[in-house]
């Protein structure tokens, strides 16, 4: 509340003796409310610019050999390249299926219905688990004697324990526990941000439920659905603690930020470590640029439901 | 007219999917109930093998947690941090987010994709660079390193919160103060900062949120006096063998306990539907 009066003091006019530049540049939309934006702009230029390019020119500079080297490194060993995929392997189907599990989920539940709230909370209740709760709940739930198993076995419907933990099993429902409440809300809020009149006149046009998905609410939604795929995807991408917990971290989940995370703390390389960290960046953004890329070509225009 | 014979007939269509919708929600809820359950029993749990139920019940295990994990004490530090990050970034975010939400000016969007990029990026991927920077300047490894990694994603993450609130609130309103002879600082007071309570309310618990639920900074930047909950519990977990399991789910007991008012509490002040947009809820039917 305070924060922004004591900044106010501090837009005082740039460049009084300035008139004609001072004005021309507020005609174009400069003018000392942007001073507000300097501690942000000063903020991302130390904390994440400066790092992200120092990082990137300590990748460049490696403890042996040319500048190549460490990215040579990477992709020379098969080890260390398999993990791009095996990071993939985990993330890609996580996020589509945190994704489309939301859809329909949150489409029963945009209007409004006795309980909604509750429904709402106890849907997100998962976000409060963290990865180490989730981790040791799978370990004893899912495990050899766990509850499943004991059900399973009890019923008749599998004679020898299923292994679900320590492989990529654990891991890939560990990112869809704790991925699955975050895509439902943020599917659920921009599918309450269409106007339900749009669908109603398609109605009484005589569209039956399924054009009026295809036709009216998809089209709406799928901006929507692309960027809540793309933060789903970061969360999933960047699986760290339950690759380590629940997986078979030096096998089937070793995935990219773990390989990252050994070189620079295990084996103190930090040219090595931010070279591997510049890869998984790439990689991430690769697949994010081409859903956004994807998203450019849906309508992108008002739903209707802004007030 | 049409409405009325189309009606009926939509119910009766959408009828089986939606038991198969509830259906996958009721699953994805006794298991949930099942992971949590598992880790509640076992942490009030004497010995549990091979059986349905542990042999004895006892809270020997929390007691036993606070004291060999100090717990105290690393509750009361990530207090601290979530309290300083979520300061800090409101400081820096909101000011930045009333500009990007009033101005249009030459390399807004390029602005504004720096801004979502920190989100955009998993954490591990500048967290590595940003804490060898840290620790090269010697500001890793305690309280102000966990504080300032925290914030690179939080202050976007307010900046992104606050902006459709900014939007909500119409400019007219403030031109309108001005024109009655309002000082900056009356209409920042009596028009501004009513209305965006809420924003602010909103952005400062999903910070605190995201911030004690942090594990990828904290734990690249954090010293063995600086471990938030989180970095505290997966230490002890990875780190387990002789440790008994039944403390370390107290302690991931604790965690969520933690973590669960917090929520609780946020849900009540911000409804989550509305983040992205404000809903007409009125017209619906």
């Amino acid at each position: 509340m305070t924060t922004l009066t004591e900044r106010r003091p501090a837009t005082g006019p740039p460049a009084p003796q300035r008139p004609s530049l001072r004005h021309r540049l507020a005609e174009r939309g400069v003018d000392r409310l942007m001073w507000l934006l300097l501690p942000a702009a000063v903020f991302v230029l130390v904390l994440f610019l400066y790092p992200f390019f120092y990082g990137l020119q300590l990748s460049f500079q490696p403890t042996r050999g040319g500048p190549f080297a460490d990215y040579q490194r990477f992709f020379s060993d098969a080890y260390q390249r398999n993990t791009i995929w095996l990071t993939l392997r985990l993330a890609l189907p996580a996020a589509v299926l945190n994704v489309v599990a939301s859809v329909p989920i949150a489409y029963r539940m945009r209007g409004r219905f006795r309980g909604k709230r509750t429904l709402t909370t106890l849907l997100v209740v998962p976000i409060t688990l963290g990865t180490v709760l989730t981790a040791q709940g799978l370990l004893n739930y899912l495990g050899p004697t766990g509850w499943l198993n004991r059900t399973l076995m009890g019923l008749g419907i599998v004679d020898d324990p299923v292994r679900l933990t320590n492989n990529y099993w654990g891991v890939f429902f560990s990112l869809v526990i704790t991925g699955f409440p975050f895509a439902f809300l943020l599917v659920l809020s921009y599918l309450s941000g269409i106007d339900p009149t749009l669908e109603r006149a398609a109605t009484s046009l005589g569209a039956d439920w399924k054009a009026r998905f295809r036709r009216i609410t998809l089209p709406l939604l799928l901006p929507g659905l692309a960027t809540t795929f793309c933060l789903t995807f970061v969360l999933a991408f960047s699986v760290f603690p339950s690759a380590v917990l629940v997986g078979d971290p030096t096998g089937e989940t070793y995935v990219i930020s773990l390989a990252a995370y050994r070189a620079a703390y295990e084996q103190v390389d930090y040219p090595y470590a931010s070279a591997i960290a510049i890869v998984m960046g790439l990689v991430e953004l690769v697949v994010v640029a081409v859903v956004l890329f994807g998203r450019t070509r849906c309508y992108t225009g008002s739903t209707g439901g802004k007030g | 007219m049409a409405t009325l014979t189309q009606r009926p007939r939509l119910q009766i269509v959408a009828r089986p999917s939606s038991w198969i919708v509830w259906g996958v929600v009721i699953f994805f809820f006794v298991n949930l109930l099942g992971i949590v359950a598992s880790v509640l029993v076992n942490s009030f749990g004497t010995q549990w093998f091979d059986t349905w139920l542990p042999s004895g019940f006892t809270t020997q295990w929390y007691g036993e947690a606070w004291r060999q994990y100090a717990l105290f004490d690393v509750i009361i530090v990530t207090l601290e941090v979530s309290a300083l990050v979520v300061g800090f970034s409101l400081l820096i975010g909101a000011p930045a987010a009333y500009t990007l939400a009033r101005r249009d000016f030459p390399g807004k969007r390029l602005l504004y994709l720096v801004f979502l990029l920190p989100i955009l990026m998993p954490p591990i991927t500048y967290g590595i660079p940003l804490a060898t920077v840290l620790y090269k300047y010697g500001l890793a490894g305690h309280l102000s390193g966990v504080v300032l990694a925290n914030l690179v994603p939080s202050v976007p993450f307010v900046i992104l919160t606050m902006t459709p609130f900014l939007e909500q609130v119409d400019p007219r309103l403030e031109d309108a103060a001005r024109m009655c002879g309002a000082s900056t600082r009356a209409v920042f007071f009596r028009i501004l900062a009513p209305l965006l309570v809420p924003g602010l309310l909103a952005a400062s618990i999903l910070v605190l949120v995201r911030t004690v639920g942090m594990f990828e900074l904290t734990f690249l930047t954090a010293g063995p006096d600086s471990q938030t909950l989180v970095v505290k519990l997966y230490n002890t977990m990875s780190s387990a063998g002789i440790r008994a399991q039944q403390s370390i789910d107290a302690m991931a007991v604790v965690y969520t306990s933690m973590m669960l008012v917090l929520v609780v509490v946020a849900l009540r002040f911000i409804n989550p539907t509305q983040l992205v947009a404000r809903v007409k809820e009125d017209t619906d039917s």
